[in-house]
């Protein structure tokens, strides 16, 4: 009982630093971090500016309900939940202009809620 | 199927022959079971009851009865109508919310047709988890047979992250489970299943975890709505056929940087709404889609 309780306990912590952090989202030193703040129904800023290969850290806050971060051309996301410091490290692999968006339904605005990261080399 | 045949016909004089799309892997024809007979249904979506935005469609208070008209004036009667989400546009008041879905089902009860279906789009549903959208039109999952064939009813809008959940997932298996490999399965969803452009949200988050269920069936085909066009997509060999909407089109994916409805052209009133009709001949698993504008040109 003990070790199956330990080990729920485990897989809680693993689950919440996955859920806080991401994938392979731990900053390392020296890297860029740049504040992201979403409300309803904007992010702020709107364009992200970023090096191809250049690994970046994206910081997410919100003051308003849960909301997603979600960069499709990346196959990266993260939840944002007010209160909380959402964290997600990239590695731009490519150049270009690459769309960002909400993707939890959060109200009223939210199908334009949208953003842009260009990556350039 | 004399019936249908003679739809058919009709329909290609009229000028309104439709496209037929075989589904997935259905050759022979052995395919023969008891209640089994060819039939008609109506697709309706995105009617977003309560939308205002005189630029997109100055008749949005309009425009759901102009297609209740128009699908009590067809030929042929259907065996039933389903409404595959979005039935009315969000709103942050849970007031205004019930009010704009009990103004939706007053409306479509002009429906001469009573035999009605109904699904969620994230627009009558996220922001509640679909609570309010229940009260009105009951469970926002569910299965049915028709003639020869089982319909599923797929929720992957009242998760706000549009997921449809493990929960419903599990269901969805059960479900399934108790289906032949060649049986004949139509899906409903308000959402593509399949990742169709998710730079604008047009896909399922665990919609690959549903196709996985699918793929073991022989007979697959899944209608859809959300993105206000006519579509066409093979996930391996299920077709996905998304619908018109009746409040305003939008783009073509990744056609411009912003998804943004497309402005009501006073040349052109009503341009790209519509609503379509399906002819299920169920031996061959085939369906023809004829779609209907809201009013005639």
């Amino acid at each position: 009982m003990k070790l199956e309780r330990r080990r729920l306990l485990v897989a809680g912590i693993a689950a919440s630093v996955g859920a806080v952090f991401g994938a392979g989202a731990v900053a390392q030193a020296k890297e860029k971090v740049i504040r992201v703040t979403a409300r309803k129904f904007a992010f702020l800023p709107r364009e992200i500016r970023l090096t191809k290969g250049e690994p970046v850290v994206l910081e997410f806050v919100t003051a308003d309900v849960v909301m997603g971060f979600n960069a499709p051309d990346f196959n990266v996301r993260a939840e944002i939940i007010p209160g909380q410091v959402s964290r997600l490290r990239l590695v731009p692999d490519k150049t270009g202009t690459f769309v960002f968006l909400c993707d939890i339904f959060c109200g009223e605005g939210h199908e334009g809620m949208s953003g842009q990261i260009h990556v350039v080399a | 199927m004399r019936q249908s045949i003679h739809r058919r016909q009709f329909l290609k004089l009229a000028g309104l022959g439709g496209v037929v799309f075989a589904s997935g892997l259905a050759g022979g024809a052995k395919f023969a079971r008891a209640g089994q007979d060819d039939f008609y249904f109506v697709q309706l979506s995105d009617t977003h009851w309560g939308f205002n935005g005189p630029l997109v469609n100055p008749d949005a208070g309009g425009t759901l009865q102009k297609a209740v008209a128009a699908v009590n004036a067809l030929s042929f009667e259907p065996d039933f109508i389903v409404f595959t989400g979005d039935l009315t546009h969000t709103t942050d008041d849970p007031k205004e919310r019930r009010r704009r879905l009990a103004e939706f089902r007053d409306i479509v009860k002009g429906l001469r047709n009573k035999n009605l279906r109904f699904m969620p789009g994230e627009h009558d549903a996220a922001l509640d988890n679909g609570q309010a959208w229940k009260e009105f039109f009951g469970p926002s999952f569910y299965s049915f047979d028709h003639k020869g064939v089982h319909f599923v009813a797929l929720d992957n809008v009242s998760d706000p992250a549009a997921r449809i959940g493990e929960e419903q997932l599990a269901w969805l298996a059960a479900d399934l489970g108790k289906q032949a490999a060649d049986a004949r399965i139509v899906v409903f969803a308000h959402r593509p299943l399949f990742d169709l452009y998710p730079q604008w949200d047009w896909a399922t988050r665990d919609g690959a975890k549903a196709i996985d269920l699918l793929m073991p069936h022989k007979n697959v085909t899944v209608f859809y709505g959300h993105i206000h066009q006519e579509h066409h997509q093979m996930t391996g060999h299920i077709a996905h056929h998304s619908a018109k909407s009746l409040i305003f089109p939008l783009p073509v994916p990744g056609s411009q940087p912003k998804r943004e409805p497309i402005r009501w052209d006073p040349a052109q009133p009503y341009r790209g709404l519509g609503f379509r009709g399906v002819d299920a001949e169920v031996q061959k698993a085939e369906y023809e889609i004829t779609e209907y504008p809201v009013r005639k040109a």
